[in-house]
């Protein structure tokens, strides 16, 4: 218990700091407060509540059913392009925000994905996911569209390799949270 | 978002019907984590709901517009980095700016640095990557989002 208090020493204030608010706005009717709930908060927790739960489901069945070796050998430190390929069209297939990758890029990286690519795949998540092309098309062209992600794929390919060289010079890991 | 519903349904069941064992035990770690991440992902997106609150799409087309001159890409910069917005909404606002006069080389700087940088999300990130390491990604995309954001206009000047 004290433990984990602990842990969310930061959360668990905001979160009961706002309950108070949301409750004080309702109840002497201030329309700022209501707003900041009803607007953005509420369409934040349905994003949170209906992807996240789905996407952990998968990461847990990923986790139980794909075996390292498997993962090794086709997004590991030897997977060349091929490689780089393959955490692209992961990540170009999925939805949610950029938060939903965490979890996704632990799973990888504990199963053995190089950290080159698991930069790369959190990059492309962030930037190229089919499902948010298709708005993207939508309301600001073809054009533009096609010119971001031409000029934005190098950019973050780059990253990764630097993110990666950073990552294996120190050590560092992914925490399973 | 509906087909990610339905794959992982039918994934799920035919987990099921292999190794039912199995597909609880993963079923059960994937809800530990979550339950795990869920108090500092509700109080990220609880301080991002006060954030976009003061956001308003006037300050934006003030701050984004002509007459804000080089300074919009600053703005956008700064905007996109604080902000974290799901495509659903983040592209009918762009739509509106480019509308009011918004130049598109500014919403690309604007975009690129909504969906790579989150500088709210940070505490979700430095819980699995370590704080220093969540820094260094944010500060590298910022940069490559300036690039992006630079060529974007460059091109855009030219044709």
């Amino acid at each position: 218990m004290k433990r984990t208090l602990k842990k969310y020493k930061f959360d668990f204030p905001i979160i009961i700091a706002f309950i108070l608010f949301v409750g004080i706005s309702y109840y002497f009717n201030y329309h700022p407060g209501k707003q900041i709930f009803i607007d953005n908060f509420w369409m934040f927790l349905k994003e949170m509540i209906i992807i996240l739960p789905v996407m952990f489901i998968l990461i847990g069945l990923f986790d139980v059913w794909i075996p390292k070796e498997k993962v090794q050998k086709h997004i590991g430190e030897t997977s060349g392009l091929k490689g780089i390929l393959l955490v692209m069209l992961l990540a170009f297939i999925q939805a949610g925000p950029l938060y939903a990758a965490f979890p996704v890029a632990y799973l990888l990286w504990k199963k053995g994905c190089s950290p080159t690519n698991v930069f790369i795949y959190l990059s492309t998540f962030t930037t190229a996911k089919i499902p948010m092309l298709t708005f993207e098309i939508g309301f600001l062209g073809l054009k533009f569209s096609l010119m971001r992600i031409l000029i934005t794929i190098p950019v973050f390919i780059l990253i990764g390799i630097i993110m990666g060289r950073y990552f294996k010079k120190n050590n560092c890991k992914i925490n399973e949270v | 978002m509906m087909t990610m519903i339905i794959i992982t349904v039918g994934l799920t069941l035919i987990s099921l019907i292999v190794d039912s064992k199995k597909t609880i035990k993963g079923i059960k770690k994937g809800m530990m984590q979550f339950l795990k991440i869920l108090p500092t992902l509700l109080s990220v997106i609880i301080i991002i709901s006060v954030v976009l609150f003061f956001i308003s799409d006037d300050l934006l087309k003030e701050y984004l517009g002509k007459e804000a001159g080089a300074l919009a890409y600053v703005s956008a910069a700064a905007i996109g980095s604080v902000s974290l917005l799901p495509g659903f909404i983040a592209y009918p606002l762009a739509g509106i700016l480019i509308k009011s006069g918004v130049s598109y080389s500014v919403i690309a700087v604007f975009i690129t640095t909504l969906m790579m940088v989150g500088i709210l999300t940070i505490p979700i990130e430095a819980k699995y990557f370590g704080l220093k390491t969540a820094i260094i990604r944010n500060t590298l995309s910022f940069l490559g989002a300036i690039l992006v954001g630079t060529v974007m206009a460059f091109i855009y000047y030219l044709i």
